[in-house]
């Protein structure tokens, strides 16, 4: 799963570069999106996606850290 | 007078939630700076996004929008989505566990601890308070700025020298003033609650104004269509061939201006007209800039005030859609003001300045109730207070207890302090602020190179281990030199299409940076056993 979610973020990034839409106008999405905004528009929300597959699938498991596990607070005898 | 009392009103809201937050806060130092790191997955979306999102958001991206396109959203916005949120991802969580374990307050005890040196820490701290200062200043001046340009005439008796508005050394106060007042009563819990609010207010305005606007020049369609019609480039990301002649002749034009200027030398030098369409390298470029949110010291400090790891989830998938609903409306209306007409009347007049397109935009098509909530809105999109507050955090921390000893001193003591350090720092930046150092924001924007030539840095010293101190030092001397030498070459930021090889200067900084970081790590000596335990599980490989 994480090769796959590396590729799509991969993707994501190569998708960023969309020459094939630079000199275009039309088609105009919903009216009044001229495509070059439209995908990128479409690109916001396909990151969202992908990302919510990372968190869901490629969570990193040394990231949990209990509170006994955490520093003890500094100065914790000083006064207050 | 109707949008000045609501940008006051929105200034009370903001007094209002520091003095609540004081309520609920705690007298230690990680409760004025980290909010006892307990801050859960909303509030840490909305500190994260509010924190990214400068006025370029707002402004910016409408004045650019005006002049480039919609190029200008790839450019900025749905690259900044992708990039920010992988950097919460790959970085903020793994920082937020480090810290946790470690009880860090700031960066460079990370960066310190991780290097097994000093000496990273006290390159550092210099290099950082100098590229986050001009950042600081920037936001200051152009705050101070927008109350200005909202509140002309509206005291004509007041202040005759600026038309009635009011001063920039008087709004810049107010600014740094009230900023001052609510983190100083609730540290970074306050600045939180702000953001929450804040973010609410310029993602529901920009939505509203973009339909207000629309429905008074015929529509969503109608508006795109006469667009299209004046300025087909504006809508794509290269020149029209039907604007290839309204270019030549401005560039003509230009050039004439130019030539009689050079002779008189009176008054400021004629404005270039801006090329239509974006370059591809340097689109490719500036995916390189958002790499610098990996590296702010204001996010760092962000970062630790999270609850647990798993409050970073909903940031980094929620990130860029709230990039979308922010940036989408300010470039339509960008393209929209330069080129719409309302009842056969241009909205704005010709070759408006790039910055004053927002406001005059909205000044010249909504009601003064909806031009009053712009402007709060665009007052909402600063950083200043987690910026003040982190300077005073590192000024405190990395300085002062890192050399004085930490048993000095007593948690009260400590509070004082950090209180006080962060209200001289307010006080020297409003202070700089009079002088108008108008070139910082040339500045500005070089920092966010410099913050990307650090993020090679951030990167190996989490994922790395064969990253040395050795490495660390000579990628910040190489980076920065680089910075350096460009930022030099650039006029100081004065040729503002400074190019290196067609290359945008943050992708050279990095690079360098990055090879100082391989080079030097892989000659020189790995860091000690005890060192990587504390930062990479055993068994796993670099």
């Amino acid at each position: 799963m994480k090769r796959l979610i590396l590729a799509l973020i991969l993707l994501l990034l190569i998708l960023h570069q969309d020459i094939w839409w630079w000199d275009r106008i039309d088609p105009v999405i919903l009216g009044f999106m001229p495509i070059g905004l439209a995908f990128h528009v479409f690109l916001s929300i396909l990151t969202a996606v992908v990302y919510w597959l990372a968190v869901k699938y490629w969570w990193p498991n040394d990231v949990d850290v209990a509170d006994h596990e955490a520093a003890a607070p500094r100065n914790s005898g000083a006064e207050l | 007078m109707i949008p000045l009392w609501v940008i006051l009103g929105y200034l009370i809201v903001l007094l209002l939630l520091g003095f609540a937050s004081n309520r609920v806060s705690q007298a230690t130092q990680v409760d004025y700076f980290l909010a006892s790191r307990g801050v859960g997955p909303v509030m840490l979306l909305m500190s994260l996004f509010g924190t990214t999102m400068t006025a370029f958001a707002m402004v910016g991206s409408s004045g650019e929008a005006s002049q480039t396109g919609i190029g200008v959203y790839g450019l900025m916005a749905s690259a900044s989505g992708i990039v920010h949120a992988l950097c919460f991802f790959l970085v903020g969580v793994k920082l937020w566990a480090f810290g946790k374990r470690r009880g860090y307050l700031t960066q460079i005890e990370f960066f310190r601890d991780r290097f097994e040196s000093d000496a990273v820490g006290l390159l550092l701290f210099p290099l950082l308070v100098l590229m986050l200062f001009p950042y600081l200043l920037t936001g200051v001046l152009g705050l101070g700025g927008c109350i200005s340009g909202v509140t002309v005439g509206a005291f004509p008796e007041l202040f005759k020298s600026t038309n009635g508005a009011v001063p920039p050394w008087l709004s810049e106060g107010i600014i740094v003033g009230v900023v001052l007042v609510y983190i100083f009563v609730g540290g970074v819990r306050s600045t939180l609650w702000v953001n929450a609010f804040q973010n609410v207010l310029f993602m529901g305005v920009g939505i509203v104004a973009m339909f207000v606007i629309a429905e008074k020049m015929g529509g969503l369609e109608n508006a795109t269509r006469m667009a299209r019609e004046k300025n087909p480039s504006l809508l794509k990301r290269s020149m029209d061939d039907a604007d290839k002649p309204r270019y030549e002749a401005a560039m003509a034009a230009y050039e004439a201006k130019v030539s009689s200027w050079k002779e008189t030398k009176v008054g400021p030098p004629p404005r270039m007209p801006h090329k239509p369409g974006i370059d591809p390298l340097d689109w490719l470029s500036y995916m390189l800039i958002p790499l610098s949110v990996a590296v702010f010291p204001h996010l760092f400090q962000y970062y630790l005030t999270a609850k647990s790891a798993k409050a970073f989830k909903l940031s980094v998938v929620g990130h860029p859609i709230f990039v979308m609903i922010t940036w989408l409306p300010c470039v339509l209306l960008g393209v929209w003001f330069v080129t719409g007409e309302i009842n056969g009347h241009p909205i704005l007049p010709p070759d408006t300045d790039p910055n004053k397109v927002l406001a005059m935009g909205i000044k010249n098509t909504t009601g003064p109730l909806l031009g009053g909530l712009m402007a709060a809105g665009i007052l909402a999109t600063n950083s200043l207070d987690a910026q003040f507050l982190v300077l005073g955090n590192m000024f405190t921390n990395d300085i002062v207890v890192h050399y004085a000893g930490r048993d000095r001193f007593s948690e009260k003591q400590l509070l004082r302090m950090g209180r006080a350090f962060v209200v001289v720092i307010v006080v020297l930046t409003y202070i700089v602020s009079l002088a108008e150092p108008r070139s910082v924001f040339k500045l500005g924007t070089w920092c966010f190179s410099g913050f990307a030539g650090l993020f090679p840095l951030t990167i190996a010293a989490i994922y790395w281990r064969r990253a040395t101190k050795w490495g660390a030092i000579a990628s910040i001397v190489a980076g920065g030199a680089a910075w350096i030498w460009l930022f030099r070459d650039s006029d100081y930021g004065a040729i503002t299409d400074y190019h290196v090889a067609g290359w945008m200067p943050v992708a050279p900084i990095v690079a360098v940076a990055t090879l100082a970081l391989i080079v030097a790590s892989m000659v020189t000596a790995p860091p000690g056993h005890a060192t990587l335990g504390k930062f990479f599980r055993v068994g796993t490989a670099n």
